[in-house]
C-alpha cells in the first residue's frame, strides 16, 4: 500500500496526500518556478531533502544545529497587542512591552516597530510620535531594532491621494494618463519615505524596512529603489532592508526603469540584483502561495525561486515567510506543521540568510 | 508564526549570538556563513557555539552584552549596544547618538 503523508493545501486544509503524490508536486512546483523564471529546477537530492522535511511524521521540524539563520519582522511586535486585522491577538500591551517581549521572551534575533497603519504615507503626519517612541524603545533593546512600513502606492491615488486613479484610467483606455499618474504618485512616494527616513535617523535609527515593495506594481517598487538610494546618499551607514511583494513585479506601469533595467516582470533573481544596486543591505525575497496547489507544490516553487536569487546575490535574503507567502498557507492562523517545515526548507534547501 | 519560525530556523537573539550575526547582516551585507565566522572570531568561539545556549550565556555575561535573563544592574539596552558595537567594530546608529549625547 502506498503510504500516506499528512500535508496541507495552500489554503491550510489538511489532507493526506500519498508519497507518490508528494512526489509529483514537488516535481510539479520546481518546474512551474523553473519555466517561469527561467531558472534550475530542483535536482533529484534537493527534491529527496524537500521530500524528506515534508513527510517527516513529527508535527514540528527544525533545522539542523549550527544552520540556524537570522529573524527579521514585518512589525511582529504588533501582534501582540493589534487585533484580527493585522493578526494580532489583542493583549493590552505598550510598544515598549510588547518590543522587549519579543526580545528577551520569544529570543528574536531582530525586533522592530512600525505605525498600526504600516504604509510610509500616514507616517508622515505623525512622524514626531513615531520618532519619539522609537528613540525611548532604542535606549532598552539590545538586539537590532527596525522601523518598518510598507511603501504601498495605492495610497496616492484618488480617492485616498491627490493623483488620478490609474487603475480606473487604464479601462478607459487612457494609458498615457494612467502612466503620468503612476509616475507622480512614484514620486510622491519616494518623497515621503526619504523623509521619514532622515527623521528617523536623527533619532539614532538602527534600520529601516521597506516592507511589501511593488504591492502596487513596477512604478510603486521604482519609488523604493529611488528612496534607497536617495537615503543611502545622505545617510550611508543606515541599514536597508528592502521587501518585494511577489514572485515577479506586476507591470501596472509598463515601462518604468530603474538604472536601464525595465522592472515590469522582474524575477527574483533580478529583484535583487536592482535592489544591491539601490544600495540596500538586505532583500526580502516574497514567492506567491496558490491556495490551489497543496504545500509540497509551493514549497517546492518558493524553495526554487529562492536557491536562484541566492546565487545571484552578494546581499543577504531573507525569505518572507508570512500569511501566504513562500510556501505558508494563505490564512489567518498558519498550522505550525506547515510553517517549521516552510522555515526548514527555505534555510536548508533554499540557502536563506535570514526568514 | 513568528515565533514558530524563531524555535525551527532562527539563532534566539540574545539566548546566543543572532544579535551579533544580525548586526554583520545589517552593517557589512555579510551572508550568514560569513557573518557567523565573523562573530566566532570575535568571541574566540567555534561558529557551531554560536547557538550553544551552555557557551554563549557565560560569554554573553562575562562581556557585558546583555543576557536573557535580567541580571539586576547587568548591562542591558544602549550599554549593552555600547559595547557590542566596540566588540564588532561596527557602527550602530542609536550608540553614535547616545556617545554625542554624554559629549564622548
Amino acid at each position: 500500500m502506498n503510504k500516506q503523508v499528512l500535508t496541507r493545501m495552500g489554503d491550510g486544509e489538511r489532507l493526506w496526500l500519498s508519497e507518490k503524490k508528494v512526489r509529483s508536486d514537488i516535481e510539479a512546483g520546481t518546474e512551474d518556478a523553473a519555466q517561469r523564471g527561467s531558472i534550475p529546477v530542483l535536482d533529484s537530492e534537493e527534491q529527496q531533502q524537500l521530500f524528506d522535511i515534508i513527510a517527516e511524521p513529527s508535527r514540528v521540524v527544525s533545522v539542523n544545529p549550527g544552520e540556524e539563520v537570522i529573524s527579521t519582522d514585518d512589525g511582529c511586535t504588533m501582534a501582540f497587542y493589534s487585533g484580527q486585522d493585522g493578526g494580532g491577538v489583542g493583549t493590552p500591551m505598550s510598544r515598549l512591552q510588547a518590543v522587549l517581549t519579543y526580545e528577551r521572551a520569544c529570543g528574536a534575533d531582530t525586533t522592530s516597530m512600525g505605525h498600526s497603519d504600516y504604509s510610509y504615507k500616514p507616517v508622515k503626519s505623525v512622524i514626531n510620535y513615531e520618532a519619539g517612541d522609537y528613540y525611548n524603545i532604542s535606549q532598552a533593546t539590545t538586539v537590532p531594532f527596525w522601523y518598518g512600513a510598507q511603501p504601498n502606492m495605492g495610497l496616492y491615488f484618488q480617492p485616498d491621494g491627490p493623483c488620478p486613479n490609474a487603475s480606473e484610467l487604464m479601462p478607459l483606455g487612457k494609458i498615457a494618463e494612467a502612466r503620468e499618474s503612476q509616475e507622480k504618485a512614484a514620486r510622491m512616494l519616494t518623497e515621503d519615505m526619504v523623509f521619514v527616513g532622515r527623521k528617523l535617523a536623527g533619532v539614532g535609527l538602527e534600520g529601516l524596512n521597506f516592507d511589501t515593495s511593488g504591492s502596487a506594481g513596477d512604478a510603486d517598487f521604482l519609488a523604493a529603489l529611488n528612496a534607497v538610494e536617495e537615503l543611502k546618499g545622505s545617510e550611508p551607514d543606515l541599514p536597508i532592508l528592502m521587501g518585494g511583494s511577489g514572485e515577479f513585479i506586476l507591470g501596472m506601469h509598463g515601462e518604468v526603469t530603474y538604472k536601464g533595467k525595465r522592472l515590469a516582470g522582474l524575477y527574483p533573481q533580478d529583484q535583487v540584483k536592482a535592489v544591491e544596486d539601490a544600495g540596500a543591505d538586505i532583500f526580502g525575497l516574497a514567492i506567491n502561495t496558490s491556495t490551489r496547489e497543496s504545500l509540497p507544490w509551493n514549497l517546492s516553487r518558493a524553495v526554487t525561486f529562492l536557491k536562484a536569487a541566492g546565487k545571484a546575490s552578494t546581499i543577504p535574503i531573507h525569505a518572507n515567510v508570512g500569511m501566504g507567502v513562500c510556501g505558508v498557507p494563505m490564512m489567518e492562523q498558519p498550522p505550525i506543521d506547515s510553517v517549521t517545515r516552510v522555515s526548514k526548507a527555505l534555510v536548508q534547501i533554499g540557502k536563506a540568510d535570514g526568514l | 508564526m513568528s515565533i514558530a519560525h524563531i524555535m525551527a530556523s532562527c539563532m534566539g537573539g540574545i539566548r546566543t549570538a543572532g544579535d551579533l550575526v544580525a548586526w554583520m547582516q545589517m552593517t557589512r551585507k555579510m551572508k550568514i556563513g560569513e557573518a557567523k565566522a565573523y562573530v566566532a572570531d570575535k568571541l574566540g568561539v567555534d561558529a557551531f557555539n554560536l547557538t550553544n545556549e551552555e557557551i554563549m550565556r557565560e560569554l554573553r555575561k562575562d562581556l557585558g552584552i546583555g543576557t536573557v535573563t535580567s541580571i539586576a544592574g547587568g548591562p542591558k539596552g544602549i550599554t549593552a549596544k555600547y559595547k557590542i558595537a566596540e566588540l564588532l567594530d561596527i557602527k550602530i546608529r542609536s550608540v553614535d547618538l547616545f556617545k554625542t549625547q554624554l559629549g564622548l
